[in-house]
């Protein structure tokens, strides 16, 4: 094949998916910057041009600082808690344990449901009195309380919620990397007398960063991504305890309809989503330098 | 990383005693640890189908004599238009998943193996869909969705999501691992790239289709926010949004009803994991690991 017959197959092979790569991703990206600089058209009122309005607007709004900082909290909440129970899950169904592949299908089984099928059998566990939680609490004689209704408890319950979808996911990466470890280091460590908490600490750990650092990046992105569950089990209340920042962009666009203070928010969203993007870039080239 | 993909067909199987031998036994106070877990994560599962299984009396009285009844489904299924959300979204998902397999494999293609100006450029450039996935740009692409006029139709909810960068990532991985002999071999027989890509590359990248189909599948099929704003008719949406549509219209619809109606949104996903566990663990694992 010619250079320029090569060149040309490669841009004809490519064309499909980079249109609608560029008019769903790239465009959108772009469009959303512009737009925040924009007031929303109403009516017959065109958009005019604003200028940082909108982000000033935004810096004085205390319901996203409140959205942000949920959101930093419920990340800090869930990711460390389901990578951790992710690691043990996978360390248990990986070893010799009774019932092995049962637990292995009640761990991963969250996964496969919808958000939205989880979070409506979580609001049935929460529900104040009757729920499954509330029962079973009496019999300890806890007094009755309504975990999403009352501020304190609603967030932490909603990332209950989220750690028992994702930690099966999760296990899964571990489960993969467990099984392309060598034998034989277990070998020379049990050999050596080394301690198992030992052996994990010095080998297995180590062996499993670049594992690990995956599964950090794909929970960091569904802690901004993911809020079906917000949308039926609180709708970002009681008071904002549980809105998330992109629960608040859906909230601002499509049912206050103000589509460029929306766009104002997403570009926050964006830029977060984009120093993950530029984390997980610097780590992937160490990794390639490693091996 | 090429490793872990020859393993990875292994892990489930029961039968790779020799390695498990060195690991250790785990002690009694481990195993139970992990059981109680397992009880933990599949008890609210096991009530929501105690709940669906039973009349709203015995929603929370656990008592084994308690008459089991199929009323919950039969009353759910026909208060709200279930066959029809059921339609959309297996047509939702097809459509997805068709227009990703073709658009995928010919840009892994040329990405694996046509040299052109730009390609790391161009590569760079899908890798960004990989963190800023349609999922945050709603406010723009229901923007572009009124533009092209596509607003409340099926094709609006799939479109943003058929290019997908994790597909074209995935499936170049794959193509690079071919045997350049083999791909030489068939030019010299005369295949054009095309035929050499649907003759030589597209089978023995079976496993990676069937791990990408399922991850995709079960994706599309739980899809919420999206479908949730740009829909809004019967016609078009699919069933998680009508399930939504139905459990938040305050008619006293009773709870029973409404675990129900999420048993039943998920039933064949979730009935067809039960049945292929295996594939789907794999096709998990496969497709995390890049």
């Amino acid at each position: 094949m010619t250079r320029t017959k090569e060149w040309l197959y490669g841009w004809l092979l490519l064309l499909p998916a980079m249109a609608l790569l560029v008019l769903f991703t790239h465009y959108p990206a772009v469009a959303n910057l512009w737009h925040s600089f924009y007031s929303t058209p109403r009516g017959s009122r065109q958009a005019v041009f604003v200028g940082v309005d909108h982000y000033r607007q935004l810096a004085d709004d205390p319901i996203f600082w409140q959205a942000l900082s949920n959101n930093l909290w419920y990340a800090l909440g869930t990711i460390p808690l389901s990578i951790a129970l992710a690691l043990m899950m996978a360390a248990w169904v990986n070893g010799r344990i009774a019932g092995r592949s049962v637990l292995r299908l009640a761990y991963f089984t969250p996964t496969i449901l919808p958000m939205i099928a989880v979070a409506n059998i979580w609001l049935f566990f929460y529900t104040p009195e009757y729920g499954l939680l509330e029962q079973f609490l009496r019999l300890f004689g806890v007094p009755t309380h309504n975990w999403l209704g009352s501020q304190s408890t609603a967030l932490p319950a909603m990332m209950v919620v989220a750690v028992w979808k994702e930690a099966g996911f999760f296990m899964i990466f571990y489960l993969a990397a467990f099984q392309s470890m060598s034998p034989h280091l277990a070998e020379a460590a049990a050999i050596e007398g080394a301690s198992r908490w030992y052996f994990f600490r010095r080998v297995t750990f180590p062996l499993l960063m670049p594992t690990t650092l995956f599964v950090l990046v794909n929970a960091v992105i569904n802690a901004f991504r993911l809020v079906d569950h917000v949308v039926v089990m609180t709708r970002g209340g009681p008071d904002n305890a549980t809105a998330l920042l992109l629960y608040y962009i859906y909230e601002i666009g499509f049912r206050f309809w103000d589509s460029a203070y929306a766009a104002a928010l997403t570009m926050v969203l964006l830029v977060l989503l984009g120093a993950a993007a530029l984390a997980q870039f610097l780590f992937l080239e160490r990794r390639t330098h490693y091996q | 990383m090429s490793s872990i993909l020859v393993d990875a067909p292994t892990v489930l199987r029961g039968d790779i005693a020799s390695r498990q031998s060195t690991r250790g036994s785990i002690n009694v106070i481990e195993t139970a640890a992990a059981w109680l877990l397992g009880i933990l994560w599949v008890l609210p599962l096991v009530y929501a189908l105690w709940k669906a299984f039973h009349a709203p009396e015995y929603s929370t009285r656990f008592v084994l004599s308690a008459p089991w009844t199929l009323a919950n489904f039969i009353n759910a299924w026909h208060a709200a238009p279930f066959a029809r959300y059921f339609l959309n979204t297996v047509m939702l998902v097809t459509m997805v998943l068709i227009a990703q397999l073709v658009l995928v494999t010919l840009a892994a293609y040329a990405f694996a193996r046509f040299r052109f100006p730009g390609r790391g450029l161009l590569f760079a450039l899908v890798l960004v869909q990989l963190m800023i996935m349609p999922d945050v740009l709603i406010v723009e692409n229901y923007r572009t969705m009124t533009l092209l006029g596509l607003k409340d139709t099926i094709l609006a909810i799939g479109l943003p999501y058929m290019a997908s960068a994790f597909g074209i990532f995935l499936l170049r991985q794959t193509f690079k691992t071919v045997p350049r002999e083999l791909d030489e071999a068939a030019r010299i027989e005369g295949c054009s790239p095309l035929q050499t890509l649907w003759k030589v590359y597209v089978p023995l990248a079976r496993p990676t289709y069937l791990a990408y189909a399922l991850v995709s599948v079960s994706y599309h099929w739980n899809n919420f926010l999206w479908p949730l704003i740009i829909t809004n008719s019967v016609e078009a949406r699919p069933v998680t949004v009508g399930l939504q549509v139905f459990s938040a219209t305050d008619q006293g619809i009773d709870w029973s009803i409404i675990t129900a109606a999420t048993l039943l949104s998920t039933g064949p996903l979730l009935i067809a994991f039960l049945l292929f566990q295996r594939q789907f663990v794999q096709s998990f694992m496969r497709a995390g690991i890049r």
